[in-house]
Order: structure tokens, then C-alpha cells, then sequence
């Protein structure tokens, strides 16, 4: 038998139907649904009269539009936002789906709720029409957003029509040096391969470097394997994976259990399997990094100074010089120097236990600097709740940060948690196109830790120099 | 689904390169529980001044390309997010038609299931078709799907690869959940299969 990849394994464990042409129906384990996406496929299925083939593999949660305020118990004012979750709240009822609804202490962002409650589990296909379900591939899951249609497609038949993607490889080597963390990895991955980089490709991450993060820093890198273009990141499993698992409440149990685990330690690349494409990055050499522009793949060390569009080629010089004034730069101008009105903790990307502990320890005993606006949006209300018990909020409390409850927020501003045009915001999420968080607000994305030190110094800050 | 055969139309120029779907549709048009009515929003933070009028300088709004049907359009265009209010926006807007060196992953699907052809080719045939859009109303483009093939206003003819199974859908307006239902016996095959094999999920 020829030697497979990890996305070989997964892929051919799933595929339910051939066609001559290559197309395939891919049978999904978990479909995870949220309220932004899925009121048209909802209504696509009332209106042809058809159920949900599997409602027990799917799970739905509101995340991106409710409000983050303690008084959201009241319920949601904006009439928009409190029409797609009622439409969540009635869809998941009529169709007997999981539901965690707005104020269960489960409910958060779904890519934080899916791997939390045990729904993801290596080996599976997950879905979920939204384009950070690459972040499950954390688990050596093959996980990828939808579109609309395609939710419908997954809610009528729990498959996906589907061709194959090409096989990629990324490799980082050695150790990171302090203050530097898995948000900096997938950002300076990004950074060397262009947001097109991995189109058409299913990416493997691997090597010691990746093998030392825990599965938090694991979904961060997997997280934004979309924002390098690719379908999907993945990790083969290994024990850290099995010891995040276990005695979740949706993991096996017992002889399940057992069976489990056989088949997941199967899950790895085989040796002499061939990758279509190869990066390799040495730890070693990574340094904290922010972005300055308006593209994920505008990323440089802190230590760097804003780019000259002419350094660019191409198409690049023009979306360089847009960016670099939509952002209210200079060309030249050190990053250091770049000051901030608002920081923001929190996404998918980085809304989990080990990133409110990174910025915790960065923010223990000091101030945020005066006039900042800062805030703590914990993944989940159990991320919150443990936060909590950690005093981890108390330390964000005592800095000056709001502590809020869980969602979406300003990652993506669909709730009113958004930026004033011109205003400028360190970010730990993972996008920061134009207008992404408010129109004409200016967004630097970095990781918890770096967020944490420009919050204190108001500017953009190299962490390094306060540990 | 609307067939899809041939579109003679004008052809806008985006030369932008990354143009993601927070710029073809931002969130706050993101709340609505339909998929029609999204075409005065598309490009919206572009097309737009803050105070609601219409910015003049976009190229949607410039009188040669205000009915166009097709967009030529900068490398790795539809980047972003899942959503398909960004297909669903330019549909509904009258674009039937996206060219340019390389699509998003996901966006590239989506236009598909709303009977929108993207479609990808190489530099210099795309600096072909660049400069032919920016002719403006003049420059009426014909996409002739069946035989794959691009012609521009001079005359020029760019051929075109797609997936054999999504033009079959696109040219007879099929959708895809009928199909996929009609192999309804492959699919209970595998659940009692993978039933077996792995019980746990």
C-alpha cells in the first residue's frame, strides 16, 4: 500500500461515494451551526420539506452577534441580531439539534464550544459555514467552513460534495524563543506564504516546535490555516490530543474508549508519503510579530519598520500603498512607535484558557495605560468561568479591562462591540481587512501576550521587554 | 437554479488584488435571515461615502458599469469568510460572472450553488481581459460556458477549464441536494458501515 497522509487517512475514512470524475460525497461526523449562517438553510429544508439526516451530529450555538455585556441576560436589543437568534433558538428545537443556548454557561464561540464539550475528536470530518472550523484540525480533524448552501446540503444528507484537495506541509523546527507563541507561528507562516499560498491545499503542521504547544496553542496555529488560504490545517494527534480529550462530555468512554484510541494512534502521516508543497520555518527564528497592514499576510516582527509599497511586486505595491494609508501609517515608521486606542483579547483564535493566562501574567499587578480601551471576550462561558476561578479575571478587573461574557464581539463587530473609524485596535483575532471591526477602524492583529503589553504601554510593544 | 449558458455583457475591472468578502458585503448587512436583496449593499464600505451617497469614483457606480454582468477582478479575490451573502450580494447585484487569476477556496464554491461562474486564468490572459474592461461600455465581454471560452470587444478568444461536474450543474440549473439525495443508498451504506468501524462518533 502506497504511503498516505494524515489527510489521505481522514479523507479516505470517509468518503461514502465515488464519481468517475474524482467527485466525491464526504461524509461528515460533526456539523456545528451558528446563528449568522444558517436561518437560509433552515429555510431551504422547510421549504422542500426535508429533516435533518443526523440532528445527534449536530450541534449549533449563537456566537457571532450576541452581545458580550453583562446584560444580555435581558435579552438582545438590537432587533436584527435578536431575529437570527431566535431563529437559532426555534431551528435547533424544530429540528432536534444540540443546542447551547445564549445564556448557558456552555454557550461561547462554537470553535471553542465544539473541542471543549468533546464533540471534536480526532479522525472526524467537522463542518460548520463559517471559515474558522479550521481550527478543529487542531484534533487531526479534517475541518472546514461552508458556505450557506452547502449547510443545507450538510443538514439534508451529512455530506459534502467534494474533490480533493493537494497534500502541504509545514514545518517548524526546533524551540520558540520566550515571548514567542503559536499566535506568532501561524501569523509568520502566513507572513511567508501570502493569504494564497495554501489555496487548494490541505495543510499538515509539523515538527518539534508544533509538537510542544498544547492543544490550545494547536487551534490557534489551525485556526488560521484560512487566512493562508488553504481548505484546512491539521496536527496529527498524539497524547497531548488524547489527554485534552478524555472525560469530555462528549468523548468515549470505557471499551469506546479503548477502540478510540486504537484507531486515532493510526492517525499520522506515514513515512516517504509525498506533500505537494513543503515550508519549513525554524522556531528559532521566529520573533513576536504584529501585523501593519490590511491583509493577514502583513506581518512583521515588532522589532520592523512599516514597509515601502515600492519593496513590494505586482499587484502588491498598490494594495500595499491602500493599506498602508487606510491603516494611518508612514512607510518607515517603526511599529514600536505605532499608538493604540483599544485592545481587544478574545476570538476564536485566541479566546481560550492558556491565552487569557499568557495575557494574565503580562498584565499582573500593572495598569492599562490611561484613556486605553481594553477588553477580555473569554471564548466560552466555561473559558470565563474558569478564568474566574483562576483570578485571572481579577488581574484583568484590577488592569482595567472589561471583563465580558462570551462571543464573537469585536473580531468580527457584529455585535455592538466595534471600532470608531481611525480607531486603532490591538487584536488577537484573526482578521484585519478593512472595516472588519467597525467601518474604518484600523485593526493590529498579535498574540495574547503582545496584546496584554501594548495595553500597558499604549503602543505596539515588543513583550520581551516586559517579562 | 437558474441555467446558466452564455453572458454578453460589460465587464468591470477591480485590479485590487485580496478583495475579501468584508468589502463585498460587511457584517452589518450580515443580519438578515434571506438571500435576496443584497445587490445595493454589494461593495458596500467602497461603494459609499459615510454619509450614505454614493461615491462616484467607485467603479460600480461610474455610468459605464453600472449594469455590468461581469467583473474582472485582482488575484485571490472572495478571501475572507465563509459567507455566502457574498455571492448571494453580487447575483443579486447582476454580476453573473467573476474573472481573475485565483479565488478563495470557499468563495469559489459558493458561487457555484448561486449559479455564478468564477473563472480562473492565467497572468496574461487576465491583463488581456483587464485592459479590454476598462473600455467601459464598449467593452462587452461574451462568456459562452458550453464551449468554455472567453471572447472579448476586440474579438480576443481566451479559453477556459472548469470541473466537468459543476458546469453540467451550472448549464442545466441543477441543485445539488436533489442529486446528492439520489444516492441516498450510498450514504445509508456508509453510516452502517462507519457504524461499525467507529462507533464512538
Amino acid at each position: 500500500m502506497s504511503p498516505k497522509t494524515l489527510y489521505d487517512k481522514i479523507w479516505d475514512a470517509h468518503v461514502a461515494h465515488e464519481a468517475d470524475d474524482g467527485t466525491c460525497l464526504l461524509y461528515i461526523d460533526r456539523h456545528l451551526v451558528h446563528e449568522v449562517t444558517s436561518p437560509q438553510a433552515f429555510e431551504g429544508l422547510r421549504m422542500a420539506g426535508r429533516k435533518v439526516r443526523a440532528p445527534e451530529k449536530t450541534i449549533a450555538v449563537p456566537d457571532h452577534n450576541v452581545p458580550t455585556t453583562p446584560d444580555r441576560v435581558n435579552g438582545i436589543e438590537n432587533p436584527e441580531s435578536r431575529i437570527q437568534v431566535e431563529a437559532l433558538d426555534k431551528n435547533a428545537k424544530d429540528f432536534g439539534i444540540h443546542y447551547y443556548p445564549v445564556n448557558d454557561v456552555r454557550q461561547g464561540i462554537v470553535h471553542i464550544v465544539g473541542p471543549e464539550q468533546g464533540w471534536t475528536l480526532p479522525g472526524m470530518t467537522v463542518v460548520c459555514g463559517d471559515s474558522h472550523t479550521a481550527t478543529h484540525g487542531a484534533f487531526g480533524a479534517l475541518a472546514h467552513g461552508i458556505g450557506t448552501s452547502e449547510v443545507e446540503h450538510v443538514l439534508a444528507t451529512q455530506t459534502l460534495i467534494q474533490k480533493k484537495s493537494k497534500n502541504m506541509k509545514v514545518e517548524i523546527t526546533g524551540k520558540l524563543q520566550p515571548g514567542v507563541t503559536a499566535k506568532d507561528i501561524t501569523l509568520a507562516v502566513i507572513g511567508e506564504t501570502g493569504t494564497a499560498g495554501g489555496t487548494g491545499y490541505v495543510i499538515e503542521y509539523c515538527g518539534e516546535a508544533i509538537r510542544d504547544l498544547s492543544m490550545e496553542g494547536r487551534m490557534t496555529v489551525c485556526n488560521m490555516a484560512i487566512e493562508g488560504g488553504a481548505r484546512a490545517g491539521l496536527i496529527a494527534p498524539d497524547e497531548t490530543t488524547f489527554e485534552y480529550v478524555k472525560g469530555r462530555p462528549h468523548a468515549p468512554k470505557g471499551a469506546q474508549w479503548e477502540a478510540a484510541l486504537n484507531w486515532w494512534k493510526t492517525l499520522f502521516t506515514d513515512e516517504d508519503a509525498h506533500f505537494d508543497k513543503v515550508i519549513t520555518l525554524r522556531g528559532e527564528d521566529i520573533a513576536p510579530v504584529v501585523t501593519w497592514g490590511t491583509s493577514p499576510e502583513d506581518v512583521l516582527p515588532i522589532t520592523a519598520t512599516v514597509p515601502q509599497p515600492e519593496d513590494f511586486e505586482g499587484g502588491k505595491v498598490e494594495a500595499a500603498r491602500r493599506s498602508i494609508e487606510y491603516m494611518g501609517l508612514e512607510a518607515g515608521q517603526k511599529l514600536s512607535d505605532v499608538e493604540i486606542d483599544t485592545v481587544f483579547i478574545g476570538s476564536c483564535t485566541n479566546g481560550r484558557i492558556e491565552d487569557l493566562r499568557a495575557a494574565a501574567e503580562i498584565l499582573k499587578g500593572k495598569k492599562i495605560k490611561d484613556g486605553m480601551r481594553a477588553m477580555v471576550v473569554p471564548g466560552s462561558g466555561l473559558v470565563r468561568a474558569q478564568a474566574e476561578e483562576e483570578g485571572l479575571a481579577e488581574i484583568f478587573k484590577e488592569a482595567g479591562f472589561e471583563w465580558r461574557l462570551a462571543g464573537c464581539s469585536m473580531c468580527l463587530a457584529m455585535n455592538p462591540d466595534q471600532l470608531q473609524p481611525g480607531e486603532r485596535c490591538a487584536a488577537t483575532s484573526n482578521r484585519n481587512f478593512e472595516g472588519r471591526q467597525g467601518r474604518g477602524g484600523r485593526t493590529h492583529l498579535l498574540s495574547p501576550a503582545m496584546a496584554a503589553a501594548a495595553a500597558i504601554t499604549g503602543r505596539l510593544t515588543d513583550v520581551r521587554e516586559l517579562m | 437554479m437558474e441555467k446558466f449558458d452564455k453572458v454578453h455583457g460589460v465587464a468591470a475591472p477591480m485590479p485590487l488584488i485580496n478583495i475579501d468578502t468584508d468589502m463585498i458585503i460587511p457584517k452589518v448587512h450580515l443580519k438578515t435571515i434571506k438571500r435576496s436583496g443584497l445587490g445595493v449593499v454589494l461593495f458596500d464600505e467602497m461603494r459609499y461615502h459615510d454619509d450614505g451617497q454614493e461615491n462616484e469614483e467607485f467603479i460600480l457606480n461610474k455610468p459605464a458599469y453600472r449594469e455590468a454582468e461581469i467583473l474582472v477582478a485582482g488575484d485571490n479575490f472572495g478571501c475572507g469568510s465563509s459567507r455566502e451573502h457574498a455571492p448571494w450580494a453580487i447575483k443579486d447585484f447582476g454580476i453573473k460572472v467573476v474573472i481573475s487569476t485565483s479565488f478563495a477556496d470557499i468563495f469559489f464554491n459558493n458561487c457555484f450553488k448561486n449559479g455564478i461562474l468564477p473563472i480562473v486564468v492565467e497572468e496574461e490572459h487576465h491583463a488581456v481581459l483587464m485592459e479590454d474592461a476598462q473600455k467601459g461600455e464598449n467593452a462587452r465581454m461574451t462568456v459562452h460556458l458550453e464551449d468554455q471560452q472567453i471572447t472579448t470587444s476586440d474579438g480576443v478568444v481566451i479559453a477556459f477549464d472548469i470541473d466537468p461536474h459543476r458546469k453540467h450543474c451550472l448549464l442545466n440549473g441543477l441543485d445539488d441536494i436533489g442529486l446528492t439525495m439520489e444516492k441516498d443508498h450510498h450514504i445509508d451504506k456508509f453510516e452502517d458501515h462507519a457504524s461499525q468501524a467507529r462507533p464512538w462518533v
